[in-house]
């Protein structure tokens, strides 16, 4: 009887460390919060790679990935940190397929991933202070550094014709580090940023900030803010005072969450997004069509790319440990190799087991580049008859 | 024509958006008075109140729009008002017999209360994101200006336009009617009597034979018709999103401190002195400057007092400074 005990307490051990060997990914992202309307295209995105994976059963001798959701909040530090927390050391997460908002991204990064030695992939965290944060090699980004945007919105400004421009940002490590990046960029190519004046998220009332702005003037209002906050509510007081009508929207305005809200008003209004006119970017908008979401929505493309360089850099160092695959990220992101567009993981997967190099392209063009972030393709926007299309790619 | 650009460059960007927010924050900071006078304590639960009322009358106006029914240029919502404040008066009034009654008959103290009604808030915060969901709603419809900028200056030939929503006339407009007919009812009638004598002194009130019951459930409904007209005024205004009414608070309360706690009039002065100074302080005066002075002396900079991310502590340094030098606030009101 006590062998047979034995045996059985045996073999469920034996069982439980068969299935530690799955991998888990944890998906951190602001599912409420400000960015609340466009991180569902983006959990869905990373979760349409980790089943893909799943389902080959190529990677790591046929172990099944989960992906795990966590809400990072976009906003609030604190809750972001415990969210990942849960997920690093209850769920056991191998890896961190998040933040989305550059604030909680470096809160998550010191407080968790470092201390617990885990890879984070973000797919949205823009801020330029992040490619020289601390981070023991754990840190990638499938997003480009908003030193970058500030280089294409000015480009894009100027290819225009625009001389001068009035600029508000909302208040945090994202818009100020986009609206400096942009200034600088701006006024040493020659242009004129008539007034940088920030605005706060969730309030009351913007006629103030509208106000300022009018008074400073310039051809066009540049807003580096968020469409489910404050950046709409600033335009919404643009628009109704008539103080501006042409708008240009960076990256966390860019949502279909405008068509809505403003439709024709923004005619003539432009911007630009993070995005690719690869042949990755169109099938992977296909592949989540059929999966029932909008793949073109801001970002769920790079959360796919996200998750897929995790795994695949998992394949590429035969382990699911941060510290044994964190190394082969760069290795599996860029050339030489075969070129990996979406849909083709379960090709990747076996290519890098038979030891054959990869050039994981996917459905954002990834080029890593400096500490590891995303070189950066950027979709031109333009609003016309009350709907914002692509026009050209960057 | 120079002078005349001035006054509308200034007109459009501080006064005509400062009198509807200031509007707003009147009738919400008149609410938090009442209460104050009346039933003595600090209702935190005011915004929700108001988030809550503006829920319902937003629920009645998609009823009315999807029945076909409008109001011509004006919104709907208007119409579905009166439902809207029949709904928050019957919730306010079931509220005070489950929860504020219980504390009232033990004669707590007024900190307790406002701690009772932290807890209410918190309930109603959460019953509106339950119902109506934390994001955005829209329910505007109708007319959206009464002249919009374009206008004005095809009108005008002026260089400068000013724009004036729908939604700024009708905040304006409901607003005075609203406090002249509370001013009337507070000095006119029976029941407005009775409530100021239980205002005054209570003791002397019940000896005199006012039912405090009675005072009671007449304050909890002028505060549901004043918050529901306030959070529908503000919706049309801006948007709807419960998160944003939960902030108003603040600067309600810094109105009705500022007016002076329990004096109607100083909550209606409070709330415009609140508003203006969040617009004007802030304002760039360089365009205004440019239209009024000769070239040589216009300025170059921004001519701006302050930044605007320093807007709220504008408002609540003038609070500080109130409190300061009047504790009762610039009317004559309870000191806090």
């Amino acid at each position: 009887m006590k062998k047979l005990l034995l045996a059985t307490t045996a073999s469920a051990m034996m069982t439980s460390i068969a299935a530690a060997e799955d991998v888990k990914i944890g998906i951190i992202l602001g599912f409420t919060g400000p960015l609340e309307s466009i991180t569902p295209q983006m959990g869905a995105g990373a979760e349409l790679a980790i089943a893909e994976v799943s389902a080959s059963g190529a990677l790591l001798d046929g172990a099944k990935v989960e992906g795990i959701r966590g809400d990072s909040t976009c906003v609030d530090a604190g809750a972001a940190t415990a969210a990942a927390e849960r997920l690093v050391t209850s769920d056991k997460v191998n890896a961190i397929m998040g933040a989305d908002c550059s604030g909680v991204t470096g809160a998550i990064l010191q407080n968790v991933a470092r201390a617990n030695g885990v890879v984070m992939v973000s797919p949205s965290a823009t801020s330029p202070g992040l490619s020289t944060a601390e981070d023991d090699g754990l840190f990638f980004r499938t997003a480009p550094s908003d030193a970058r945007q500030g280089v294409i919105v000015t480009n894009i400004l100027q290819d225009r014709g625009v001389k001068s421009v009035a600029l508000t940002y909302t208040n945090n490590d994202y818009g100020k580090g986009l609206a400096d990046a942009f200034k600088a960029e701006f006024e040493a190519a020659g242009g004129e940023v008539t007034i940088s004046a920030a605005h706060e998220d969730g309030k009351a009332d913007y006629s103030a900030e509208v106000g300022a702005l009018a008074s400073a003037g310039g051809e066009v209002l540049v807003v580096a803010g968020y469409v489910d906050q404050g950046g709409s509510g600033v335009i919404r007081g643009a628009i109704d005072s008539g103080a501006f009508d042409t708008f240009y929207l960076p990256d966390g305005m860019v949502g279909t969450k405008l068509n809505e809200i403003f439709g024709a008003e923004l005619n003539g209004s432009y911007g630009a997004y993070p995005g690719t006119d690869s042949e990755g970017a169109a099938t992977y908008a296909e592949m989540a069509k059929a999966a029932g979401f909008d793949g073109t929505s801001a970002f769920s493309g790079e959360s796919y790319d996200a998750a897929a360089l995790i795994m695949l850099s998992m394949q590429a160092a035969k382990s699911s440990a941060s510290a044994d695959f964190k190394d082969h990220i760069f290795d599996v992101a860029n050339a030489p190799g075969v070129e990996i567009f979406p849909g083709e993981l379960e090709k990747a997967l076996k290519l890098i087991a038979e030891g054959q190099d990869v050039n994981y392209v996917g459905a954002s063009a990834v080029e890593l580049v400096g500490a590891g972030e995303s070189a950066g393709n950027y979709q031109e926007i333009e609003f016309k008859d009350g709907v914002y299309s692509t026009i050209k790619y960057r | 024509m120079d002078f005349l650009n001035a006054i509308v460059a200034l007109a459009n960007f501080v006064i005509v958006p400062g009198m509807a927010y200031g509007a707003q924050l009147a009738l919400g900071a008149l609410g938090v008075t009442l209460i104050y006078g009346i039933l003595r304590f600090s209702n935190f639960a005011h915004g929700d109140t108001m988030a809550i009322g503006t829920m319902f009358v937003i629920l009645i106006t998609w009823g009315f729009q999807s029945a076909g029914i409008t109001f011509g240029p004006l919104p709907t919502a208007l119409l579905a008002l009166p439902f809207g404040i029949a709904l928050t008066g019957l919730l306010l009034i079931g509220t005070d017999k489950v929860v504020y009654q219980f504390y009232r008959q033990k004669k707590v103290k007024p900190v307790v209360m406002v701690m009772v009604s932290l807890g209410v808030m918190f309930i109603m915060n959460g019953l509106t994101r339950f119902i109506i969901g934390p994001g955005d709603q829209r329910f505007v419809d109708g007319e959206r200006f009464l002249i919009s900028a374009r206008e004005f200056k095809a009108m005008t030939g002026l260089k400068e336009g000013l724009a004036i929503k729908t939604s700024q006339g009708l905040t304006v407009v409901t607003a005075v009617i609203v406090v002249a007919i509370l001013f009337w009812f507070l000095n006119r009638t029976r029941t407005g009597k009775s409530m100021r004598a239980y205002s005054d002194n209570e003791d002397l009130a019940l000896l005199s034979g006012i039912n405090p019951e009675r005072v009671v459930l007449y304050t909890w409904l002028i505060v549901a018709a004043l918050a529901t007209v306030a959070g529908t005024l503000y919706g049309l205004d801006k948007s709807f999103k419960p998160f944003t009414y939960f902030q108003l608070l603040l600067p309600i309360f810094a109105a009705a401190i500022v007016g002076g706690l329990g004096n109607p009039l100083g909550a209606i002065a409070g709330g415009f002195v609140i508003a203006f100074s969040e617009v004007t302080i802030t304002y760039a005066f360089k365009k205004v400057a440019n239209y009024l002075l000769p070239e040589a002396l216009a300025p170059d900079g921004l001519a701006q007092l302050m930044s605007t991310d320093y807007k709220f502590a504008v408002s609540f340094s003038i609070l500080i400074i109130v409190l300061l030098f009047k504790p009762t606030g610039l009317f004559k009101g309870q000191s806090v």
